[in-house]
């Protein structure tokens, strides 16, 4: 057993010990140990380094808001962890853990250079320098700089592990298992109502299970834990979760509960939950987060050793470990008294109580005296001594100006408390200065939320429970035997003799922020305490100003020469501490980060060696290479075989709607360029949507199946956002109509059948169609069977040739495919995939919405004026569609252009000019939109949208490319079968 | 007193107690040549090029809280040119321009660092969309180009190019001479320089009218302190211009949305650059502190809240871990919101209204702080001028009207 481990104490196992290493050096702790308790057992302080000068560093708290001791815990390739503190990492056997930001070790680091010349580096120093040479910033200051800055290790590979999460609910929320929290489930949980009470520690019980003297109710305090929790453990309606932290508070009650659920477990395992995240909606929120003590700002306050008392209360009460042989106390607040008599009380030394105060209550005074503790008054710590770690301090008593060296291996300091307002700020809760506290407490509530115990500025154990059993509906009064918790004074600056100048007193212990830094902020005109926290990074380190921010605040008060509410407070922001991208992450990891839609016929496309590409969230057959065809030459296949003979493509991805009512038909009319209202029904019409700029937003085939009901087709990538267009249109603008709409896209699979030989092929499986030319012509629908399996039968065609879009149930989608795939091995049926229908469709001078348009071109410029209704009083956009630059000369058009060299295909999005030999910034005319090579065609052919391109017929126009300048000659869009005959195959 | 290596020295041994008051807290006059309504970048900024480049230093600037405390501290300091349309390339390049020996000029370290930032192209409409970009950007000078999937990796290590990812990196469109700056330096030293030719910045003053003239011209402004008078309004209020605009009875095109961003604890130096991907609709620094900062997207409804709902965090989160799964270890320190004011065609509104005397900056949507330079001398120009310089002529609030938008992100849809 170690030196400094009080045994017998505390909530860690003194038969179970552990092994870890620190630095690579073997450390024994006991089970229920963190680091930095183990750490201190063993008389091991220095644990960390500051960021900015490199400066040795031992703990300052026992918990969360540590700043200083901060380690990087290593499981292995991808698993190390950087930042973590020492302080609430538990040990687990065989734990790796390093210190952070030191070259090359944590006893010598080169990186404190920095410290000797911090004189010039204060506050913003970064602002006035490093200007000059120029060039120098990028290649030479600022790497140094990064590689000076940062703190632990940055990651080297992807972490294996995985997170969860959740959803909850309950009517009660209760944040923070100490006395306040439990006593609020104790009371609470007689509802019967749900509870959940968290706490991001691995025990519960908060302060109960550093102070064990206290007795409640004439019980020891350990006992009525005990009782407590296996009270609410029985209780069904209440849920305990430990080691989770409450990180966020989000609108109307919505907290996120982090849980660390693997961090204590040695050879945690790959593939079993690291970290969840629950995120719980509660009808009320009972936050009981306690108070953190404050530092006091002195000069040298940051050497290892020198720490909160509540920190060594609690490494003793709760770990049974003491912070040092022989300690001394600085502080301007009673409650350190108790935490020198539970020192004393446990054998270790106290060397001197120095209190700034120069009246101290009696009680306190009789306790150090029974102890043989020496009170010195009206007294400052000026000086601490030691290299690693602390071993002396110098007195200061400013009536006599005396000074007075004292041997101490620790000093214990307690500035005060700071209630923990972070979740109470989320919420936007208000809060209110309270002059006795020096402190920010809550004031009226956003939400159904309340602070309870030291969170609400109510300090003490009684004070706690009292709170607490009331916030959760009782009316139970505790009595405690603890001394009054009592008071203190906040001094922005405590008595010294040295010049400001020459002292290093820190207020951020992290981001090296000195109490002169702050005033060199105040006398350089930054006045608003954000502007301090910006200039200085007061608070902005890895604790988020747990420690920090109300010293700042008191000294920057002070040198603006304004009270404290006018200099105002720094907003708390989500997370509470620093929580995991992964926690964040959840199962939404790679597949899962946005599920890929695939549809029925995929599996089949994958089966036969389909290259897929992504499309919105669908991924679709992109094309379908045989016998290592690369992608030029699996789509030259494609488009020759299915102009020659027949080919099958999987539609299914396109957006389909379902408008329905006795009103569709207005409803439609409203909706899209189009006119609707004469449409036969089993009639089809291409349909051309805008949003109210004008802009062409949607285009995609409508079938009429009745009087009052459409089945609407769109765009694969615009389904979503049109069916949210409509629905938009319809509940606001448009309410008076009786339409409803319905997203039918994954209803149907959707079978297009290309070529001259579409009829022939389905023919032998269509039941009660005619499929007549006669019968059936371009652009109507039918109902039917196909396969046996109902079908809605479009005929129309995106490719130019004879061609079916079958529409059946999606579960028959794959049936009916394969039945059609086997029956046109007689036609030499081809599979295509999209890019051979990009193709296909351009060779028609068909647009692709997204490509051809880029929501700048209206339908005049896409040369579909035929396809805007003149007669429609009204539609979305018509109204834009006049607007003077829509009619203007100028606007860039849609036309095709063929390059002088047919072999050339060229780049899609390449600009085109007038005179490539123009100046820089040169003149652009617009750009190809769509090119391809053309098989059927034996040459390349493009779109382009061009300046006035209907009046550029047959104008040769340049597109200059690296190095070369491409020339196009501007024709119609319409490469293949201008006429369109070959529809009309019988 | 001039920044400089020598005067931190010479500071240094004097205990940094001499140090001048960076930008005086002043108190109103009863009048001024011109008064800037906004103390962020872009309105310090206006300030100091009326005052440096156009002649006019008895300005004021109102501020109605403390400068630089809107969306100027709320960014993720991305400064990028590398815009499809003649207009924008033309404004964010003019930006670019006036970025690059800026510090010099205001003698204050921006930590402008040309960093390079790489967009991600994740499917074949994104890479026909960048590609598009790359040529237009050749044509027009700006700086930006092409790289494989490999090249991506090698500019960019940390990078996942893995074919198998649910979003693949298929190239990236890279401007070298984008990168990021200290996006409070930019408030602070315009201010000082803006101070230093004799424009006053008043804080916690806030706008709460604006009195107009029998013919409707501006007179001046109502304001927490005071009525102040001025023939000459620039208003450059971010999220709030709607409701300035409102006291000069003009209905602005602008919806205001919040927008979130986050940090990440400091770690060693390991993302070399900026990235960002439309598809996923994330981007990520890392700043000289070591912390990775992470933006995305807006809420989906207007708001004035600062204050971002968990599901876009999570979001926000899991893209960058699915672009680089390498941080999903890392921990979220901070987060906040700010709120974006967005035109119809997300461009900028830079120029004259129909109020005489009054002029705007505003509707930068989630882009503004990469112009800040540029929409700052052209609010300048035109305050100075009573007319729009060429660059800024473009982003009209006729536009809206006649329908001659910039629309960039109309121009990125996706559809297919």
């Amino acid at each position: 057993m170690s030196l400094f481990r009080k045994t017998g104490r505390g909530v860690v196992d003194d038969s179970k010990v552990i092994n870890f290493t620190f630095d690579g050096k073997a450390y024994q702790g006991l089970e229920g140990d963190t680091v930095a308790s183990a750490l201190l057992a063993n008389g091991n302080h220095l644990m960390g380094r500051s960021f900015k000068y490199h400066r040795p560093r031992g703990v300052l708290g026992a918990g969360w808001e540590e700043p200083n001791a901060l380690i990087a815990v290593d499981r292995g390739k991808g698993r190390v962890t950087p930042n973590v503190r020492a302080t609430t990492q538990e040990i687990y056997e065989g734990l790796k853990a390093e210190s952070q930001n030191r070259s090359p070790n944590l006893k010598f680091d080169m990186g404190a250079f920095n410290n000797a010349f911090s004189m010039f580096f204060p506050a913003g120093f970064y602002n006035k320098t490093f200007m000059w040479p120029k060039s120098f910033w990028d290649k030479v200051y600022e790497p140094f700089i990064r590689n000076m800055a940062g703190l632990g290790p940055a990651p080297d590979a992807d972490d294996p592990d995985v997170y969860a999460s959740t959803y909850g609910h309950c009517e009660t929320l209760i944040i923070g298992a100490g006395p306040a929290g439990i006593a609020a489930a104790l009371s609470a949980s007689k509802s019967g109502e749900r509870i959940i009470l968290v706490d991001e520690n691995a025990h519960m019980g908060g302060s109960l299970r550093s102070t064990p003297n206290i007795e409640i109710g004439g019980k020891p305090a350990s006992k009525w834990l005990e009782a407590s929790l296996k009270a609410l453990t029985k209780a069904e309606n209440v849920t305990l979760m430990t080691r989770t932290t409450a990180t966020g508070y989000y609108h109307d009650n919505f907290v996120a509960l982090a849980e660390r659920v693997k961090h204590h477990i040695p050879n945690a395992k790959i593939g079993k939950v690291r970290e969840a995240l629950h995120r719980i909606r509660a009808g009320k929120v009972i936050l009981a987060q306690g108070g953190i003590e404050r530092p006091l700002v002195f000069n040298g306050n940051d050497r290892p050793g020198i720490m909160l008392a509540s920190a060594a209360q609690t490494y003793l009460g709760q770990y049974g470990v003491a912070v040092g042989n022989e300690v001394a106390v600085f502080t301007s607040h009673d409650s350190a008294y108790q935490a020198a008599f539970d020192v004393a009380d446990a054998n270790t030394r106290i060397a001197a109580i120095i209190d700034v105060r120069s009246t101290i209550r009696d009680d306190l005074i009789m306790g150090a005296t029974q102890r043989g503790i020496k009170i010195i008054k009206s007294a400052a710590i000026t000086k601490t001594f030691g290299k690693l770690r602390v071993n002396a301090c110098e007195v200061y008593e400013p009536e006599s100006g005396k000074k007075t060296k004292i041997n101490c291996d620790a000093i214990l300091m307690c500035g005060g408390w700071t209630p923990s307002l972070h979740l109470w700020s989320h919420s936007k809760g208000g809060i209110k200065w309270d002059a006795d506290l020096a402190a920010y407490i809550p004031d009226m509530p956003n939400e159904n939320a309340v602070c309870i115990g030291a969170c609400n500025g109510d300090f003490g154990v009684a004070a706690a429970l009292s709170a607490g059993h009331k916030a959760g509906g009782g009316r139970k009064a505790y009595k405690t035997n603890e001394i009054e918790f009592g008071s203190g004074v906040v001094l922005s600056s405590l008595p010294s003799y040295l010049d400001s100048s020459k002292q290093k007193a820190f207020v951020d212990f992290q981001n090296d922020v000195t109490e002169k830094d702050i005033k060199l902020a105040v006398s350089e005109g930054f006045k608003s305490i954000e502007h301090v926290k910006r200039y200085t990074t007061n608070g902005m380190a890895t604790d988020q100003g747990k420690t920090s921010n109300l010293n700042a605040l008191e000294i920057a008060s002070k040198a603006v020469g304004k009270p404290i509410e006018k200099v105002g407070l720094t907003t708390f922001r989500p997370p509470y501490t620093p929580t995991t991208f992964g926690t964040f992450t959840g199962y939404r990891d790679n597949e899962l980060f946005d599920p890929t839609r695939k549809t029925p016929i995929d599996p089949w496309a994958e089966a036969n060696g389909a290259a897929f590409e992504p499309v919105g969230h669908w991924r679709r057959a992109w094309y379908f290479p045989k016998d290592g065809e690369d992608m030029h030459a699996a789509v030259a296949r494609e488009c020759k075989a299915t102009r020659e003979s027949l080919g099958i493509f999987d539609a299914s991805t396109l957006g389909k709607i379902e408008v329905v009512g006795p009103d569709a038909a207005k409803f439609m009319n409203l909706m899209y360029t189009n006119p609707w209202s004469k449409l036969p029904a089993l009639g089809c019409r291409y349909g051309l949507m805008c949003r109210e700029d004008g802009y062409i937003y949607d285009d995609g085939v409508v079938g009429r199946m009745a009087e009052d009901r459409f089945h609407v087709t769109t765009t694969t990538g615009g389904a979503p956002r049109v069916y949210r267009h409509m629905e938009d249109y319809l509940q606001t603008e448009f309410p008076e109509l009786d339409v409803w709409l319905t997203s039918t896209t994954e209803q149907w699979a959707v079978i297009a059948i290309n070529g001259p030989n579409a009829r022939k092929l389905i023919e032998p499986f269509v039941e009660g169609i005619d499929l007549s030319p006669e019968a059936f012509p371009h652009m109507t629908l039918r109902e039917g069977k196909i396969c046996g399996v109902p079908t809605r039968l479009f005929r129309v065609s995106f490719t130019g040739e004879l061609g079916f879009e079958i529409n059946i149930p999606a579960h028959y989608g794959r049936l009916v495919w394969e039945n059609l795939f086997e029956a046109g091995q007689q036609y030499n049926i081809c599979p295509y995939g999209t890019e051979t229908m990009h193709v296909l469709r351009a060779e028609k001078g068909f647009i692709i919405v997204g490509q051809d348009t880029d929501g700048t071109v209206t339908a005049h410029d896409a040369g579909m004026s035929w396809a805007v209704s003149k007669k429609k009083r009204d539609f979305v956009g018509k109204r834009s569609l006049a607007r003077p630059d829509l009619v203007a000369k100028g606007r860039k058009q849609l036309i095709g252009l063929l390059t002088e060299n047919p072999n050339e295909v060229l780049e899609e999005g390449a600009q085109i000019v007038d005179d490539p030999n123009q100046a820089i910034p040169m003149d652009m005319l617009g750009h190809v939109t769509s090119s391809y090579w053309s098989e059927p065609l034996g040459r390349s052919i493009a779109m382009a949208v061009v300046r006035d391109g209907f009046d550029r017929m047959d104008e040769t126009l340049s597109i200059p490319m690296p190095g070369k300048v491409i020339k196009a000659k501007v024709v119609k869009p319409v490469f293949y079968d201008p006429k369109g005959e070959r529809l009309n195959v019988v | 007193m001039k920044y400089s290596a020598i005067s931190l020295f010479a500071n240094a041994l004097s205990g940094h107690k001499k140090w001048p008051v960076q930008f005086p807290d002043k108190e109103p006059k009863k009048e001024y040549d011109a008064i800037i309504v906004g103390g962020g970048g872009h309105g310090l900024g206006a300030a100091y090029y009326l005052a440096k480049r156009y002649g006019i230093t008895n300005v004021a600037v109102l501020e109605k809280g403390w400068i630089g405390g809107g969306n100027t501290g709320r960014n993720t300091t991305i400064i990028r040119s590398n815009y499809l349309f003649d207009e924008s390339a033309a404004m964010y390049d003019h930006a670019v321009d006036l970025w690059d020996g800026l510090g010099q000029e205001l003698n204050y370290n921006l930590m402008f660092s040309k960093r390079g930032v790489l967009m991600l192209a994740h499917n074949v409409h994104d890479v026909q969309s960048f590609q598009r970009h790359v040529h237009a950007n050749r044509l027009n000078g700006v700086d930006n180009k092409w790289l494989s999937p490999e090249e991506c990796k090698a500019f960019c290590p940390p990078l996942d190019i893995s074919p198998h990812r649910r979003y693949p990196v298929m190239g990236g469109a890279l401007q070298m001479r984008a990168g990021t700056a200290r996006h409070d330096s930019v408030a602070w030293g315009y201010a000082r320089a803006a101070s230093k030719l004799g424009v006053d910045i008043i804080q916690n003053c806030k706008v709460i009218g604006i009195r107009r003239d029998p013919d409707g011209a501006v007179e001046g402004v109502e304001t927490e302190k005071g009525y102040i008078a001025s023939k000459k309004i620039g208003v450059s209020a971010a999220g709030n211009t709607s409701v300035v605009m409102e006291m000069a009875g003009l209905r602005f095109p602008l919806e205001s949305y919040p927008l979130q961003a986050l940090v990440s604890e400091p770690v060693k130096p390991v993302m070399p650059c900026v990235v960002m991907s439309n598809a996923v609709h994330a981007y990520i620094s890392q700043s000289d502190k070591g912390e990775l900062v992470i933006g995305a997207g807006t809420d989906q409804y207007t708001s004035y809240s600062q204050r971002g709902p968990l599901h876009l965090q999570e979001h926000n989160v899991a893209a960058i871990c699915e672009i680089f799964p390498i941080f999903k270890r890392q921990r979220m320190l901070r987060s906040w919101g700010g709120i974006v004011d967005v035109t119809p065609d997300r461009s900028p509104i830079v120029g004259k209204t129909p109020v005489k005397g009054l002029y705007v900056n505003c509707g930068w949507g989630t882009g503004g702080f990469k112009a800040t330079p540029g929409a700052a001398d052209m609010l300048a120009y035109t305050v100075a001028h009573d007319a729009p310089h060429k660059i800024n002529a473009p982003f009209n609030l006729d536009r809206f009207v006649g329908g001659r938008l910039i629309d960039e992100a109309a121009a990125a849809a996706v559809a297919h």
